[in-house]
């Protein structure tokens, strides 16, 4: 490690001999950067024990299949489970078609212009607002304005802030992916008498593809775990019903995983705090299998280009 | 049919001007396509326009009931109450005090971790440290929240009580440190990419010196990466301010100005909270606070944002 150092200071004869403090301090920065790299993991660690320690216990066929309830043991997870499911697939269903539109635009078509680099700059402080104040978009947008359409406080609401949440994270990946289709592909087509569309359409985006989905799924992990934005606009706590699966349905009040973990958090009673620590291990496990999932893309996305 | 300004002009120069009138009926759906695309491309901006005049709409509201004066002068926050009072240091010193406890633990450690990443690691670890620093952040807040609640704060009551110090069961203390530990990604990638990227060369003309590998790091590798090191940091700042379901859920609900750690006290993000979980009729004075609130929070972290996009833009060093 000091080897070259050391070696060295015999070619500079003012610095002084690597000894004492100097030494001391050569020596400590390796190992301390180390353990503040490992910190972080620790504590990643101790979290997840802790969870499942206080959880798994809890952890039932019965907890899966409960509504919430007033008394801690009989309490489940289960509307919050079906309005997260829910949510993330009507969530995807409008933020994929758009975000991969926006990025087809700005990597396809859009000139260099004034205009493109501020819608440029706009996603990239997009990304940056707290998700709590796309709560209070979506209140006074979908929840108030858009009322007749959204039946206020509903499920149609929650996706349409999600999507405007996600979106600025899956043009971003969309774009990446775009990119990396090389130039000579789009030429060649548009040298075949293609069209615009039909370069991006039959030679761009097949490419481009997994790369998309794996940024939309993991937008969409983000997006699972999001508590504040669905507080704000009002999702309901305790709902001990499920959806029609209709039209209607969308327009009814829901609740989600993490905000019903919030709501058993919040309780005195220790019971609901076990069951909150189940109610976050089934919450770990969604977002690890859409992780899981878009990992899986990656990998077979990769396989086929090489 | 013209050529359409929006096109990349280079390319449609070529093809537009040649094509057959088989080709032109095919453009038709074409032009639809693209409006399309370029709807989607828009709805950014729409979205933007619709945060900021949701935000001024409802915060004019609230300014007409409430004077600008004491909302920023009041020593008291206490919207909820008969005796109304609207003094938004106070929620504004809660997220201080939480981000800066956030920022005590974020800042050392991830760029530590940037400098072993970059630095120490060999690149078969490095491959495997960064992902798995990764995962910290997408950990859903409210699982940091339980956290905080239930393991940090009566761990660290243990602890304190040793030295006398009571540690109330909300506090800032807890909530701030889980906050810290979540954006340790954060900082830790953003400084590491700047960190990786400057040039070999500087390094080794720093050992050629005769300088040590720490004198080299904090001589040479932290000084030429500053300006990215810099955007990392107030990015950090940016999502511990705006961080909402950790401070909710551990720090309590308590408005009061103060800086002490051990207590509970309620941030902008958590007031917003309190008011949605309850029920509060659209258009009262209330629900409009929240959008002053917001106001605020947004103006803070927007600012943030737009200087460390603005440090990264104008100071960053191009090496060969």
């Amino acid at each position: 490690m000091t080897s070259l150092a050391s070696s060295s200071t015999v070619l500079t004869p003012t610095w002084a001999p690597i000894r004492g403090a100097r030494r001391l301090w050569d020596r400590l920065l390796g190992p301390l950067a180390l353990v503040a790299t490992l910190l972080g993991l620790v504590v990643l660690v101790v979290l997840l024990i802790d969870v499942f320690r206080d959880g798994w216990p809890r952890l039932s066929w019965q907890f899966l299949t409960s509504f919430p309830s007033r008394k801690p043991e009989e309490a489940g997870i289960l509307s919050a489970l079906v309005g997260s499911l829910w949510l993330i697939s009507l969530t995807a269903l409008f933020a994929f078609p758009l975000g991969v539109g926006a990025a087809i635009y700005l990597e396809e078509y859009a000139p260099r212009s004034r205009f493109t680099e501020f819608i440029e700059v706009n996603i990239a402080n997009l990304a940056g607002v707290p998700s709590i104040i796309y709560g209070l978009l979506g209140l006074e947008v979908f929840v108030r304005f858009l009322f007749p359409i959204t039946n206020g406080r509903t499920i149609l609401s929650g996706a349409l802030t999600m999507t405007l949440l996600v979106l600025p994270m899956i043009i971003i990946a969309t774009r990446e992916a775009l990119r990396a289709v090389p130039d000579s592909l789009r030429q060649a087509g548009l040298a075949m008498g293609a069209t615009r569309w039909q370069v991006v359409r039959d030679l761009i985006l097949p490419q481009a593809l997994p790369g998309a989905l794996t940024g939309t799924i993991l937008a969409l992990s983000r997006a699972i775990g999001e508590t504040a934005p669905l507080i704000t606009i009002g999702a309901l706590t305790y709902i001990a019903y499920l959806p029609p699966f209709s039209l209607e349905g969308l327009r009814t009040p829901f609740t989600v995983l993490p905000i019903q973990i919030f709501n058993w958090v919040s309780r005195p009673q220790a019971g609901f705090h076990q069951a909150a620590a189940a109610g976050i291990i089934v919450l770990l496990v969604v977002l690890l299998s859409m992780n899981a999932g878009a990992i899986y893309l990656r990998n077979r996305f990769q396989r086929r280009t090489v | 049919m013209s050529v359409s300004p929006l096109e990349k002009p280079l390319t449609t120069s070529g093809w537009m001007s040649t094509i057959s009138f088989a080709q032109k009926r095919r453009l038709r759906p074409e032009r639809f396509l693209e409006l399309f695309f370029l709807a989607c491309a828009s709805l950014s901006i729409m979205t933007t326009i619709g945060i900021i005049g949701v935000l001024i709409f409802e915060t004019i509201g609230f300014f007409r009931e409430v004077p600008l004066w004491n909302f920023l002068t009041d020593r008291q926050w206490t919207p909820l109450f008969a005796k109304k009072e609207f003094g938004i240091l106070v929620l504004i010193s809660a997220t201080f005090l939480t981000t800066v406890i956030a920022l005590c633990v974020a800042l050392p450690v991830g760029l530590l971790a940037a400098i072993y990443m970059s630095e120490y690691a060999s690149e078969k670890a490095r491959r495997v440290l960064k992902p798995a620093l990764e995962v910290l952040a997408g950990i859903p807040t409210v699982v940091y929240g339980y956290f905080a609640l239930l393991f940090v704060t009566p761990l660290l009551q243990d602890l304190l009580a040793q030295f006398g110090i009571k540690l109330s069961g909300f506090n800032s203390l807890s909530a701030g440190l889980v906050m810290g530990i979540m954006i340790i990604p954060t900082v830790a990638s953003l400084s590491e990419d700047a960190i990786y990227a400057v040039p070999r060369s500087l390094r080794e003309a720093g050992y050629a010196m005769g300088a040590t590998r720490r004198e080299v790091i904090t001589g040479v590798v932290l000084p030429a990466a500053l300006s990215g090191i810099t955007a990392a940091f107030i990015l950090a700042v940016s999502r511990a301010v705006g961080e909402t379901m950790i401070v909710a859920i551990a720090a309590g609900q308590n408005p009061r100005l103060t800086l002490d750690p051990t207590v509970p006290v309620q941030t902008m993000t958590s007031f917003i909270v309190q008011v949605s979980l309850g029920d509060t009729p659209t258009g009262s004075l209330a629900f409009r606070t929240i959008f002053a609130v917001g106001m605020t929070l947004f103006l803070i972290t927007f600012i943030l944002n737009v200087i460390s996009h603005a440090i990264v833009k104008r100071f960053r060093e191009v090496y060969e």
